[in-house]
């Protein structure tokens, strides 16, 4: 809501600068956006009457002027507007003025005339930021005074903020009220005299539903001149307020709307065919805006019909055909209260947003429309003329809002904002803000004005009284409270120990969005039903992802875009996935890693990183649990077939996947080296094994080395497993140390060698005891796996 | 001394003076001093003399014997000096070359910032719980005191799913989910991702936020006060000006927004403040009646406060940072700033 300032200290005004106005606004919670000069700066423009003219010799366009500009002379300007004309007032701007844009008016000679000053266009004094023709003033303005007083330009205008509760101060009334209340000064709304009916010519009033349209006023105004000039204080107003002038009718109702509130409508009441219904609209009906919009109207449109068609959009937006023209001669005024819930969101529906559907939506006061409509009548009257009929007035009083009484108990305020008040000080606070109270005996019954719908409970006035008395000067506390022991869950690892060790491990944190684009998404993840949003910013961002590989990929890139060539990434979050038509937001943990595996460095030979590099980081994650977690080769969509692997629990559960992106994605992506990712189920990564102590031996452990033979289809993971299912009790540990191909060993068959180490804890092991443990695991592996001890 | 033994003594020491290194000067040892060198051989022909010369002679030995002995010592340990001197020399680096292996990367800015956040209130006691991100109507709008078509839901910009469906477009949700399972006191924090239907220049679609509430009997503005600001001054670590200012939001009454003193010009007015000197950075509340009905907690016998916070906004002062897109551009050039 903007406003002209000056229009409001014409109400009540505090003996307090601007600046200090502003901050007792926001700090009332009345948020003061911006403060901005009405006008441009501008100096030396007084009123001027074009007491004489003519043509100018020697230019088809120009005129010489002789203008009054208060002094004993007339002063001689050179005209080039077109609408200049003898009797004229305009803005004459005089030798030495300065304009904005600091142009600055010199004597000159037009083509051999001379000229000292200039008639100016609402343009040239940045009024307006197009203008057609000179500045037209009304008949009666004094001829020499500075046009910035006349125009009252030395304002300001203020934005105010509002927020949806305080639609009270949607208007120069509301706010003017505001105002009093902070200043503890009086005020009066504006004084008029209601114009006398003088014909008794009426439309009928019929509501269809009375829940949806309490109150409705109208009335017919006849003989109208509606070329008439609005006045240029009523312009400078709407002006200051963003509003544009649209001739004396529509510019009244915009008037009466700032200045109380009450949004109203006028129609042209020689196209109205037949009576006045407040309606819901038909399911075929279709209706062409002010705004030229033509749209279907739907069941749950409030509509103002004729006895034929739907005229305007109730409480939104009048209708094209019935608008008001210059032409018109007799209008039908309306006034009406539609509950805020019949007018809700129906806006929004059509893409629409009007001064109108915005205050109704948030609430207007009830109790307004008869004053409003009188001094619409007044404004229209004294501007454009005519003759009034009576008001047709169709109010059901039960479903205007009702104001119970609220009971505000002394012992609430206390233990709401921590202070005790006087009696004195909370009856003052509720009397300014023109409540009604009512004593009782532990508190006070208060009924709020009928501007004030959004007070309806205790905590609403508690929070009147917080404004008022300031929330500044209300105390703080430092906070006592109950405090319990915190629970020390080791069974769960902390997602944030995880992500150290990535930082640790040289990958930098990303964070992607949820959603991402389809394409890429089908391409990287096809066997996934996606979840996809109604109304996605763009057709990237569009939906939610089944994996966070979807937006590191993009994030590497963005980077590898820009001259970077290694790039090592992780994010956490949530992957959302549809299954049997259930959604699961699960959290994941994912990482990316291309390039060289060590930042470029002397000491290192550069070498570009590898699955076991990146298996290698994945698994110092469950080193950090203690967890048993097996790596199996399954083949993943999004990852290269031979070198991908899927990762489980003990228990079998799939933790994640970790690989090397498929090649062709990779090229189809964009990139120009292998890319390796990982993604983890987070919840299954944090399960913690709490460690149970297990006596040490005091005998020495033994070392054996063994190297296979065996096929080269056989998982290494596969002879580990099978010497662990020996359950050989003093076995410790089972390492692969190395993979041999080549010379010695067939072809198709691959010389793994591994080291066992026994340890007993009963006595040091004798080498025939070794051997037989190790004869046995020699007979289990060629039963197994067909593996033979390498000569 | 006999003359041979002299001549031997002077040999020992001339041949002792050009040993370069601890192998000759082993050989020399033994030559002269070993089982078989000429000293012992000279002392095992001692056993020919006579008792009274033997005592004579052995001791004129043995001081020849123990001149050497010296003398050797000397020299090895001059040789060693020299060997380890060389070795260290031979051994230095240029210690000024980087170290080898694996760099250590960094958090994002945000999650620096939402990890200081829970820990200032951690610290005091406050749990942190999660949400899911796509969320039903009801936890998002419905229980927080927004009915449908509220007008508060327009400054939401919301994505929906379905009619019943949206990605919550704020953390407060979290506040229903808790007090829906558990009973007062509750001391909560609640940080994660929002979303909004809007980007441009100073909004993402994306963002976090930090919700936190606490209820319990006689909890009163005063109290939410009092945490906000010294929630700010940790945050900031500085005794920076905070102010309250009435504001709205449907779940809280009174409600209010919090302002700070410009981080970027201590208030006096600058770009990043609009000139006012100030900076919004949180809206706060006491929990209204509503929202405990909807949730089966008395109003009459509890009271709480809830606040809410933008974690980019948050990290954008702390560090300076003039542009809310980049946190989700992930370009290394900018997350490497905050490593």
């Amino acid at each position: 809501m903007q406003i002209s300032l000056a229009w409001l200290r014409s109400y009540v005004d505090p003996a307090i600068d601007t600046e200090e106005l502003v901050e007792q606004l926001t700090m009332a919670g009345l948020e003061v956006d911006s403060v901005v000069p009405a006008a441009a700066q501008f100096n030396g423009v007084v009123i001027g009457e074009v007491i004489a003219m003519e043509q100018h010799p020697d230019a088809d366009r120009l005129r010489v002027c002789q203008v009054n500009v208060g002094t004993e002379e007339p002063l001689q300007i050179v005209c080039g507007a077109s609408n200049v004309r003898i009797g004229l007032k305009i803005p004459a701007a005089l030798c030495g003025a300065v304009l904005p844009g600091d142009f600055k008016i010199k004597k000159s000679k037009l083509r051999g005339v001379e000229s000292f000053g200039m008639l100016c266009s609402e343009k040239e004094l940045g009024l307006a930021t197009d203008a057609h023709g000179l500045m037209e003033l009304a008949t009666d303005a004094p001829v020499g005074v500075d046009i910035r007083d006349y125009l009252s330009l030395n304002d300001v205008i203020i934005e105010v903020d509002l927020t949806p509760n305080r639609a009270d101060c949607l208007c120069a009334e509301g706010l003017a009220r505001e105002i009093a209340v902070l200043n503890k000064l009086e005020w009066t709304t504006t004084a008029f005299t209601n114009i006398p009916v003088t014909h008794q010519n009426t439309l009928t009033v019929s509501i269809a539903d009375t829940t949806a349209c309490p109150r409705y006023l109208g009335r017919l105004i006849t003989g109208i001149n509606a070329s008439a000039i609005t006045p240029l204080w009523m312009q400078e107003r709407l002006r200051r307020s963003g509003i544009r002038s649209l001739g004396p009718l529509v510019d009244v109702t915009n008037y009466v709307l700032l200045e109380l509130g009450q949004p109203l409508h006028v129609f042209d009441a020689d196209k109205l065919t037949g009576n006045i219904n407040v309606r819901w609209a038909k399911a075929d009906e279709s209706l062409s805006l002010l705004n030229n919009q033509v749209i279907s109207l739907n069941t749950g449109s409030l509509v103002i019909a004729d006895d034929s068609k739907a005229l305007a959009l109730a409480g939104i937006m009048g209708g094209s055909e019935t608008a008001v023209s210059d032409q018109t001669q007799s209008v039908f005024l309306e006034c009406a209260f539609f509950a805020p819930l019949a007018i809700a969101g129906k806006a929004r529906d059509f893409g629409l947003h009007t001064d109108s559907s915005h205050r109704f939506e948030r609430g207007v006061d009830a109790s307004l429309q008869t004053r409003a409509i009188e001094r619409a009548t007044q404004l229209i009257v004294e501007i454009a003329g005519g003759s009034v009929g009576p008001i047709s007035e169709v109010t059901t009083e039960q479903t205007l809002p009702s104001r119970q009484p609220i009971l505000l108990r002394k012992q609430r305020i206390q233990k709401t904002l921590g202070i005790s008040l006087a009696d004195d000080q909370v009856i003052d606070i509720f009397k300014r803000l023109g409540m009604c109270i009512q004593i009782q005996a532990d508190g006070w019954l208060i009924s709020p004005p009928g501007f004030r719908f959004d007070i309806a409970i205790e905590a609403d006035l508690i929070e009147e009284i917080a404004r008022i008395f300031g929330y500044n000067n209300l105390p703080s506390s430092s906070l006592l409270m109950r405090s319990e022991l915190s629970t020390a869950t080791e069974a769960t690892l902390d997602l944030d120990r995880v992500k150290d060790l990535m930082v640790d491990k040289g990958y930098q944190e990303a964070i992607t969005y949820s959603f991402v684009d389809e394409e890429i998404q089908e391409t990287i993840a096809p066997e996934m039903e996606v979840i996809r949003l109604k109304n996605p910013i763009s057709s990237e961002l569009a939906v939610m992802r089944t994996t966070l590989w979807c937006g590191l990929l993009k994030a590497a890139l963005h980077n590898t875009n820009r001259q970077q060539n290694r790039v090592r990434l992780f994010e956490t979050g949530l992957r959302f996935i549809k299954t049997n038509e259930t959604t699961h937001q699960q959290k994941m943990l994912s990482g990316l890693a291309l390039g060289d595996v060590y930042s470029e460095q002397w000491g290192e030979q550069s070498r570009k990183v590898d699955f076991f590099d990146i298996k290698a980081d994945v698994q110092a994650i469950f080193a950090l649990t203690g967890c048993v977690v097996k790596f199996i080769a399954s083949p993943q969509p999004a990852l290269h077939l031979g070198q991908s692997a899927k990762i489980v629990t003990h228990e079998g559960e799939t933790i994640g996947y970790l690989g090397m992106l498929h090649p062709i994605l990779e090229k189809k992506l964009g990139f120009d080296c292998p890319v390796f990712l990982f993604e983890l189920d987070q919840d299954l990564i944090l399960n913690k094994r709490i460690p149970v102590f297990k006596s040490l031996s005091k005998y020495p452990s033994v070392r054996r080395d063994l190297a296979l033979i065996v096929k080269e289809d056989v998982p290494a993971n596969d002879i580990i497993d099978c010497i662990k299912s020996s359950a050989e009790a003093t076995l410790q540990d089972a390492k692969v140390f190395d993979i041999y191909r080549g010379k010695g060993v067939e072809e198709g068959n691959k010389s793994v060698a591994l080291c066992l180490i026994f340890q007993n804890t009963t006595h040091t092991q004798t080498d025939t005891e070794i051997d037989a443990i190790i004869s046995k695991l020699l007979t289990l592996l060629s039963e197994k796996l067909n593996a033979k001890l390498r000569d | 001394m006999s003359a041979i033994l002299e001549e031997i003594l002077a040999q020992a020491l001339k041949e002792l003076a050009t040993v370069s290194d601890l192998n000759e000067l082993d050989k020399v040892r033994v030559h002269y001093l070993g089982k078989k060198g000429l000293f012992t051989l000279q002392l095992k022909e001692l056993g020919n003399l006579d008792p009274e010369q033997r005592r004579s002679v052995g001791q004129i030995i043995n001081q020849a014997k123990e001149q050497l002995q010296q003398q050797l010592e000397a020299c090895k340990e001059q040789l060693e000096n020299a060997a380890l001197a060389a070795r260290l020399a031979s051994e230095s680096i240029d210690v000024t070359l980087p170290g080898r292996g694996q760099s250590v990367a960094g958090l994002h800015p945000v999650t620096t910032t939402l990890r200081r956040i829970s820990k200032i209130f951690a610290s005091v006691g406050f749990k942190v719980v999660e949400g899911p991100e796509i969320e039903d109507d009801y936890h998002n709008f419905e229980a927080l005191n927004i009915p449908a078509h509220h007008p508060a839901r327009a400054m939401h910009d919301t994505f929906y799913f379905d009619a019943h469906t949206v990605l919550r477009t704020h953390t407060s949700p979290v506040q229903i989910r808790t007090m829906e399972s558990e009973q007062p006191p509750l001391k909560v924090i609640a940080p994660g991702r929002v979303y909004r239907c809007d980007s441009d220049i100073t909004h993402t679609p994306m963002f976090h936020q930090v919700e936190g509430f606490l209820v319990d009997t006689d909890v009163s503005f005063a109290d939410l006060k009092g945490v906000i600001y010294e929630f700010l001054r940790a945050f900031f670590e500085k005794d920076i000006q905070v102010r309250f200012r009435p504001s709205y939001f449907p779940f809280t009454e009174p409600s209010a927004e919090v302002d700070i003193e410009c981080v970027m010009c201590s208030g006096k007015g600058c770009r990043v403040c609009s000139q006012t000197g100030w900076l919004e950075v949180m809206g706060c509340g006491m929990i209204h009646p509503a929202v405990f009905k909807s949730v089966d907690i008395d109003s009459e016998q509890y009271s709480g406060f809830a606040f809410g916070m933008g974690v980019e906004r948050l990290a954008m002062l702390r560090y300076g940072i003039n542009d809310l897109r980049l946190f989700f551009e992930n370009d290394l050039k900018f997350l490497e700033q905050f490593n």
